[in-house]
């Protein structure tokens, strides 16, 4: 019945406009039960890792914590403070949300489990990823609060230093497969996978993702210490859980990014593609967990200078040698 | 097999409709950049009809310039105006009075850019990018980037660079009042 149902439906919209639609919904479904597993997975981890257990109340092992505490914040009041700027303040946790969804349109889960393969899918990625850190601004200066302006602040000094080892990183990858669409470059590595070739541009381009999901050490926008809650101290309820919604399907997103450039993306044995993509992306999330919970906050001045003088000339130099040997080899 | 949806609505309709949709959030974008007096908002104003503009290129059939497009004005240029303007004083206190004379002047000089671009677009005989060639991969653009279009790769370069230079200059002048506030 499913298949007659969905060849009518094939029929009707044609395979395009199909596979777009049910990719999106799949798209915002997967959002939430990512969002859901990894606050779980995160608590988890930070409890064993400090000696504790973690959630375990609710459902087996604790499963169903983050639901309670998703359905708890859906029926929160939005508190909307009187001196914040209306339209701003209300547009933020919405737009923050947009370049996760759009860099659905082009992960590849599998070789034919991908809503849309474009020419230029690791630049989108990249690209709107911008639109988040914007998104991050609006709410921090429309909340009229110095916490959040203060952290919004932060942020984008961050996300615009972190942003050029992470494109200079890619673009290693992107010089050796010869393509920015996500299937060639993970085609590219059917034999060896780009990490061995490139291992200084993969571990820039997890420092740099670490950073742009501003996860610890790099946490600063966020800093509780010092800031309250940065940039979303003013938000309430639901508006909150978008931030927090995004701020974990971002990390999904790198983690897959960083399978698709680096790991082989769909490649393994036995398992069927799309297995062996989700196993390596969690593992990464795993990896990019435990270092939050095991390093301290890096001093706002550290970071800065971290990027600027170390990351970003290391990043251009493998660019170039990457260049010159490609160019003798090939 | 054409999908039996193209009977109910036509290709052109709904061309016609990204087309609109499109050219609306520019105009709209272009509109809140230019006319409301909290220049926060003309930012972001900005940032949509970059949006608009981006759209327009994807329309085209142009993905690469879009995600350029994006990627430089959005995630670059949007976000160093906004990051200037939160580090400066803050503007929403007191907002400066309209001098009618800078008015007319810009006014000006963007009627002259636009007069200019229209003639430009009226008079070149333009050919579909998708009937030039259906290969637009990275090797190409860096190919035609290099070769037919060297010029103005080296006039951004040398942009950029006078750029660099500048800010540098200006930062090293600041700096020699080391430990001053500067105002």
């Amino acid at each position: 019945m499913m298949q007659a149902a969905w060849n009518s439906l094939n029929a009707f919209f044609g395979p395009v406009a199909l596979t777009l639609m049910v990719g999106l919904l799949l798209a915002l479904g997967w959002v939430q039960v990512n969002a859901l597993f990894l606050v779980w997975l995160e608590r988890k981890v930070a409890g064993h890792i400090q000696l504790r257990i973690g959630p375990k109340e609710v459902g087996p092992f604790g499963l169903l914590q983050t639901v309670v505490d998703g359905v708890k914040l859906l029926a929160k009041e939005l508190i909307t403070p009187s001196a914040v700027s209306w339209p701003l303040f209300v547009l933020s946790p919405v737009l923050v949300f947009a370049p996760v969804l759009v860099a659905f349109v082009v992960i590849p889960f599998g070789e034919e489990f991908q809503i849309r393969d474009l020419n230029v899918g690791v630049m989108l990625v990249f690209a709107f990823g911008g639109l988040g850190v914007l998104a991050i601004l609006m709410g921090g200066w429309a909340s009229n609060n110095k916490y959040a302006l203060l952290g919004a602040i932060r942020s984008v000094a961050q996300n615009v230093a972190y942003e050029i080892p992470l494109l200079l990183s890619a673009m290693a990858v992107v010089l050796m497969a010869g393509s920015l669409s996500f299937q060639k470059i993970v085609e590219a590595q059917a034999g060896v996978w780009f990490v061995f070739y490139q291992p200084v541009a993969a571990l820039l381009y997890l420092v740099g993702a670490t950073a742009e999901t501003n996860r610890a050490p790099f946490d600063i926008p966020e800093a509780e210490s010092e800031l309250v809650a940065g940039f979303h101290t003013e938000y309430s309820g639901m508006r909150f859980a978008l931030f927090f919604l995004a701020e974990y399907s971002n990390m999904f997103i790198v983690a897959s990014v960083a399978t698709a450039l680096f790991f082989g993306g769909w490649r393994g044995p036995f398992l069927p593609g799309p297995w062996w993509f989700l196993l390596k992306v969690y593992l990464l999330i795993f990896g990019v967990i435990w270092v939050r919970w095991t390093f301290p906050r890096l001093r706002f001045d550290q970071l800065m200078n971290f990027s600027w003088k170390y990351l970003i000339p290391i990043g251009v130099a493998n660019l170039v040698v990457t260049a010159v040997v490609l160019k003798f080899t090939r | 097999m054409t999908p039996v949806m193209w009977e109910y609505v036509r290709p052109e309709a709904v061309a016609w409709a990204a087309f609109i949709f499109l050219v609306g959030i520019t105009f709209a974008g272009a509109l809140i950049a230019v006319l409301p007096r909290n220049i926060i908002y003309n930012v972001f104003g900005l940032a949509t009809c970059i949006l608009g503009v981006a759209g327009l290129f994807i329309f085209l059939g142009s993905e690469f310039l879009a995600m350029m497009e994006i990627l430089i004005y959005i995630g670059a240029i949007s976000v160093a105006i906004v990051f200037a303007i939160m580090l400066s004083q803050p503007l929403h206190l007191t907002i400066p009075p309209t001098w009618r004379p800078k008015l007319y002047l810009s006014f000006a000089v963007s009627a002259a850019v636009f007069v200019s671009f229209s003639i430009i677009v009226v008079r070149t005989p333009w050919e579909e990018a998708l009937l030039r060639s259906d290969d637009w991969t990275v090797l190409r653009l860096g190919r035609l980037l290099l070769t037919r279009y060297e010029l103005l790769f080296e006039l951004i370069s040398l942009t950029l660079l006078v750029a660099i230079i500048g800010a540098i200059i200006t930062a090293a002048a600041l700096g020699s009042g080391r430990g001053k506030e500067v105002k």
